[in-house]
């Protein structure tokens, strides 16, 4: 029980995070209004998705370090867990932007969807599918941990120019582009987040981060005893 | 085995209370503050609860996972 402190700990954060992420004031714009709230969900899942794919990629330059096996057993479910939070944090944006992007009823969803900043997201979420099907068309293990470990760190490469640079390059309705009014939220938050936010959101991140964690924790240990019980029936 | 049933009935018995508690909310005196605010309230007893189930969910995973792997060694 000593060792699993920091899973309370997520849980506390979380139901902190959803009690005052609902009920604490929050700053009334214009068209998001009440929905700024999603602040607390949507960008902790992609600031999950990040923390955890970093730490897939320094699992990954561990097991080309050593050729450790179970350095990439790691970095693979860590990748896992990240796609799953990339993918949570797409899914919710498209929402969101359901109903703050469209100016009217009539105008669909996939006219303002084309957007720089989700194409690039998307972008970086296929590369992270292909290291899943590159990893599954390989039957020598030592071969797929080896190819797949090089992949992963040029698959995190590719997160910077597809989520951080291009985005801040190009005009784009969401938050952080140029020419907008808007700043980034994510990363100044001195300036371009309520302080009060700033209390939720924080945590919101710890929290989601380390029940992203756990979740890899359990796969990979599961991992692990697939692994042993194999080696042990042979 | 008795284990597993006792903290099965446990759990039954658990949310057999809460969901008890949810109807005398009702008529009790905390019905005020479960319908201010637009039922705001409702909102995150919904998504508490959620969250809660979630992990227990992924608690009793990590337990059965822990299980297994002292069995490996």
């Amino acid at each position: 029980m000593k060792k699993n402190w920091w899973k309370i700990l997520s849980l506390l954060l979380l139901i902190y995070t959803v009690v005052a992420g609902f009920l604490v004031a929050v700053p009334d714009l214009p068209i998001i209004h009440q929905s700024i709230r999603n602040l607390y969900f949507h960008v902790c899942m992609w600031f999950g998705m990040m923390i955890l794919f970093i730490i897939s990629f320094i699992y990954s330059i561990k097991y080309l370090r050593g050729f450790k096996l179970r350095n990439d057993i790691y970095a693979r479910h860590y990748a896992a867990v990240g796609t799953v939070f990339g993918i949570l944090g797409y899914v919710t944006g498209s929402i969101w932007a359901n109903y703050t992007w469209l100016t009217d009823q009539s105008q669909s969803l996939g006219s303002v969807l084309k957007e720089p900043k989700l194409i690039g997201a998307a972008i970086a979420l296929l590369i992270y599918g292909a290291y899943f099907v590159l990893r599954g068309s390989f039957t020598d293990m030592d071969k797929k941990a080896r190819v797949s470990a090089v992949y992963n760190i040029f698959a995190f490469a590719m997160l910077f120019p597809s989520i951080w640079i291009i985005p801040r390059l190009v005009g784009s309705l969401h938050p952080g582009a140029p020419g907008s009014d808007s700043g980034n939220p994510a990363l100044n938050a001195q300036k371009d987040l309520d302080a009060g936010m700033r209390m939720i959101f924080y945590p919101a991140v710890i929290g989601w981060t380390l029940l992203g964690v756990w979740i890899a924790t359990l796969k990979i240990r599961l991992q692990l005893i697939t692994d042993k019980t194999l080696l042990n029936d042979e | 085995m008795m284990n597993k049933f006792i903290l099965r009935s446990l759990f039954c018995i658990l949310g057999m209370l809460l969901s008890a508690t949810g109807f005398a909310q009702d008529a009790g005196a905390s019905a005020d503050l479960m319908r201010s605010n637009g039922k705001i309230y409702v909102v995150v007893a919904v998504c508490l609860t959620i969250l809660l189930g979630l992990f227990l969910y992924v608690f009793s995973i990590d337990r059965k996972i822990s299980r297994l792997e002292k069995n490996k060694d």
